[in-house]
């Protein structure tokens, strides 16, 4: 018999506080490392989230111009509207709208502000509505992806500068001089000048790195060499002093370039652009139709484009004819339809990703029914009819290991197999659906084993003693228990295939595909291939619309597995 | 149960291709972002389906492109470098013996870093000193020239399976060793011990790492140069600025032709290939103003345009003649 008091002493002895002390310290330190974890994580998914959410607005809206377009009758065949050239039609409208753009880089620029796709929404329109050949209608032209940019103020914007005095132009032809009765122009120099001393300063950069060589290989005893170098470096001088002396110039006349702000004139509806600029006077190119004159102070304004062109891909010309629209009430936004109705496309603005979504759906569809309908009876088979004997051990084994490899190797077998041997088609959902689902068998059987061998014993034994036949027991009793625990396996298997890019590069799913899939023989991609391709285009308008594709995919993922843990609540029982 | 078999098995049975609508390219992903855009336009009339374009690389694209001729096998593959021999021989090998090889234009190799780093003037014998496995191995790039900055060597660019890599290697290593005794020409690679680094096929990714590392450079195309002037600028080599002009004209050297080789055979089996490829070469997509230069592709010269009009117009089929 144990000495209870004996036991107490032991109890309440310091070596046993102690010991009390540090096994509940070690408890919390795990609680703390614990909490660590999960906040760490939390922030992981916070930061990802709204990074991907940041970039995704963008994408979320769409700009479009409203313009009367004339569907001449004789260039339009009412009879064959489809072979008529719009994208003409649509430039010649705007050539007519804008007459002032001329000289063949204005007027790509010009043509650039609308959207290609733009031309052939409208003849699918007309198409619909033939007895508008002939007649003036007005039409939202989509906005090119610059000029959606342009109004998402992705390049800045233009801003106004106050003056006072009055302006007197002169014109010749379209270019325009101009002076002010005051010293308007000024405070713009100093932009101009940054720009010259910055280019003075490379030069300085320039200069030192050459007298850098020439001092070395005077050491190394090269003359030749060094005598090269101090030629250069005082070429490089002598620019950055002429620049330097240039800038330093009060009354200097400027020159606008590529990589200074640009600086604008607005006379009532008339925009110029400047192109050479003193602290009162200048010199532009007027974009419309001017009578020469004086305009007082209140009449005209001064504007300044502070991003310089070459780092906007907009250029001035654009610019102002975006801005001239606006004014006019003709550009309105919405919702970015073409994004979440359209399929894949080369133009950002035309780029949606509906084709991809179906294409996934197929996809996936044709994994559901291969995975699941292999790998349920695979898995009652081996629960509750195989013998435990080598053979169902190997299989075992082999099924686990299949889990583990990596689903490229599953792509390989489907461009074999299926495309090589079998002679499928290339680039369809169905071939991509049985490779996913070739993937996702293992872990379907997995869990469904795990969740067959979680019904109770009971449960077959009351159906074997009430004199049910095995399979009974296994359709009737065991399976509708187990279900919960499979769905949420085979659901939880397909989010993974859901995301799957690798095996899909092998079999030609990565690909460039406009039309949207009609079943699961067509030609489709899936969400991931779609967020990887656009994520490697060069234009800027793509960015926004990866981030939003990235959104599309989490929120199919998140439903996917709201559905298993849903499932699992409904169906659940506890024994 | 037996009710949703049945949907199964009807879609295994309907699997079988039917005869195929659509053109199908593969090939080169530098040529991609063209081709696509090709592609697209021409599916906008109203005759033919969009074509399929797919991604595989230069040498993907051809190995399949050359497995034979037939519905299952894809029409046009791209690439961005010549065929070679021996995939011409396989290609015969296969039953594919006319091949219209068609120019589309050219693509420019760009060294950039950020906007706000120090500006780079190199030649292709300082990049080759700087980059080539068989060098010097210099740690900063003022060893190779005094007059160049004191920065250590970082060099971001795409891994060995990219096509603008072997470009790369080809344009400039195989020409820079020419004219230095540092470096022997014979096997002559990038090098691996850290101051080049694989930043992997995506140039997006490399123009954002280099936005955020001053001393770092990037090699990637053109075209992301082009759409990215307000973050990174290009470094001159041989003293010509990387721009579009000095790519068409050729003053820039590191640039590439990019190709597409045609199956003749499946002209007239595949409905609308034979407008497609009249579409890919006409003034409209790859002339000097045409579609494909808004996308960052360098058209060609008058010269070169018309010879590759006539050869699509005529069906000239290429010969073993000059390939490697």
């Amino acid at each position: 018999m144990i000495d209870m008091t004996e036991l107490s002493k032991k109890h309440r002895s310091p070596q046993a506080a102690a010991r009390l002390h540090k096994r509940n310290a070690a408890q919390k330190r795990l609680k703390y490392y614990g909490i660590l974890a999960i906040s760490l994580s939390g922030l992981a998914l916070a930061i990802l989230l709204w990074s991907v959410l940041g970039k995704s607005a963008g994408a979320l809206t769409e700009y479009q111009i409203q313009m009367e377009i004339t569907l001449d009758a004789e260039l339009i065949d009412r009879d064959n509207i489809e072979r008529a050239d719009f994208s003409q039609l649509s430039k010649d409208m705007l050539s007519n709208r804008f007459p002032f753009v001329n000289g063949r880089t204005e007027r790509r620029g010009l043509f650039d502000i609308i959207s290609s796709g733009a031309a052939y929404e409208l003849r699918d329109l007309v198409a619909k509505n033939p007895n508008w050949v002939g007649q003036t209608i007005p039409f939202d032209f989509l906005a090119s992806d610059i000029a959606d940019l342009y109004f998402k103020g992705a390049y800045g914007q233009i801003e106004p500068i106050t003056h006072r005095g009055a302006l007197t132009i002169q014109r010749d032809g379209e270019s325009l001089a101009f002076s002010s009765s005051d010293a308007d122009f000024a405070p713009l120099l100093g932009n101009v000048r940054a720009r010259l001393l910055a280019r003075a300063n490379d030069h300085r950069i320039e200069a030192a790195l050459q007298e850098n060589g020439r001092r070395v290989f005077n050491e190394r005893g090269d003359f030749v060499e060094a005598a090269k170098r101090k030629n250069n470096r005082d070429f490089e001088l002598a620019q950055a002093e002429a620049l330097e002396a240039l800038a330093a110039q009060p009354d200097g006349v400027f020159e606008l370039d590529q990589f200074t702000a640009s600086i604008f004139l607005k006379l009532g509806q008339v925009w110029v652009r400047v192109e050479t600029i003193s602290s009162n006077a200048g010199t532009g190119k007027i974009l419309g139709d001017i009578a020469n004159g004086v305009w007082e102070a209140s009449d005209w304004q001064l504007l300044i484009y502070n991003s310089p062109p070459i780092t906007r891909k907009v250029s001035d010309v654009q610019a102002i004819l975006l801005e001239t629209l606006r004014e006019q009430g003709k550009v309105s936004s919405g919702i970015n339809r073409h994004f979440f109705t359209s399929g894949d496309s080369r133009e950002p603005e035309l780029a949606g990703i509906w084709g991809a979504a179906v294409g996934s759906f197929w996809t996936m569809l044709v994994t559901i029914i291969f995975a699941f309908f292999i790998g349920v009876p695979a898995a009652i088979y081996l629960e509750e009819f195989a013998r435990d004997n080598k053979f169902t051990r190997l299989v075992e084994i082999n099924i686990n290991n299949l889990a583990a490899v990596p689903s490229i190797v599953f792509g390989l077998l489907g461009l074999s197999v299926f495309i090589g041997f079998m002679g499928m088609q290339r680039s369809s959902p169905i071939v991509g659906g049985m490779v996913l689902g070739i993937m996702t068998l293992p872990v379907i059987i997995i869990a469904a084993r795990a969740a067959i061998k979680a019904v109770p014993p009971s449960i077959r034994d009351g159906a074997l003693a009430l004199g049910a036949s095995d399979l009974q027991v296994s359709m009737h009793h065991v399976l509708p228990l187990s279900m919960p625990g499979i769905l949420t396996g085979t659901i939880l298997g397909m989010a993974r295939a859901l995301g799957e890019t690798a095996p899909l590069i092998m079999i030609g799913m990565v690909a460039f595909i406009v039309d949207i899939p009609d079943g699961p023989t067509n030609n489709a991609t899936v969400l991931p291939v779609q967020i990887f391709r656009w994520a490697d285009f060069p234009e800027r308008a793509f960015e926004a619309r990866t981030a939003a594709a990235i959104m599309v995919l989490l929120a199919f993922l998140f439903t996917m597995n709201l559905t298993a843990i849903l499932l699992r609540k409904r169906f659940e029982r506890r024994w | 149960m037996k009710l949703s078999i049945l949907p199964c098995l009807a879609i295994l049975l309907a699997s079988p291709a039917m005869a195929r609508e659509e053109i199908r390219i593969v090939g080169s992903s530098t040529v991609f972002p063209f081709s696509s855009a090709v592609a697209e336009q021409f599916g906008r009339n109203p005759d033919f389906p969009t074509p399929i374009v797919e991604a595989t690389g230069s040498g993907g694209g051809i190995k399949l492109f050359c497995s034979g001729v037939g519905e299952k096998y894809p029409d046009i593959a791209n690439a961005s470098r010549r065929i070679k021999a021996k995939e011409f021989a396989l290609c015969n090998q296969n039953g594919v013996t006319e091949i219209l090889e068609i120019t589309i234009g050219f693509d420019g190799i760009v060294i950039a870093n950020a906007l706000w780093a120090p500006r780079f003037r190199l030649t292709t014998e300082q990049l080759t000193l700087a980059l080539a496995a068989q060098g010097p191995l210099p740690e900063y790039w003022s060893d190779i020239d005094p007059s160049l900055p004191a920065i250590a060597i970082e060099v971001l660019g795409p891994p060995p399976s990219s096509g603008t890599r072997d470009a790369f290697e080809e344009l400039v290593l195989h020409q820079g060793c020419k004219t230095t005794d540092l470096v022997a020409c014979e096997g002559i690679s990038m090098r691996e011990d850290g101051a080049y680094v694989n930043a992997g096929e995506n140039d997006n990714l490399i123009v954002s790492k280099l936005e955020t590392n001053p001393d770092a450079l990037g090699i990637f195309g053109f075209s992301f140069l082009d759409q990215n002037y307000d973050v990174i600028k290009g470094a001159s080599v041989n003293g010509v600025t990387p721009t579009f002009d000095a790519i068409a004209s050729g003053d820039y050297t590191i640039s590439r032709s990019l190709f597409a080789y045609v199956k003749v055979a499946h002209i007239g089996l595949i409905p609308g290939l034979e407008g497609f490829i009249t579409e890919l070469v006409s003034q409209a997509a790859s002339g000097e103003e045409g579609y494909l230069s808004d996308k960052g592709l360098i058209p060609l010269d008058e010269v070169q345009f018309l010879q590759n009009g006539n050869r699509v117009k005529n069906l000239t089929s290429m010969t073993a003649d000059g390939l490697r």
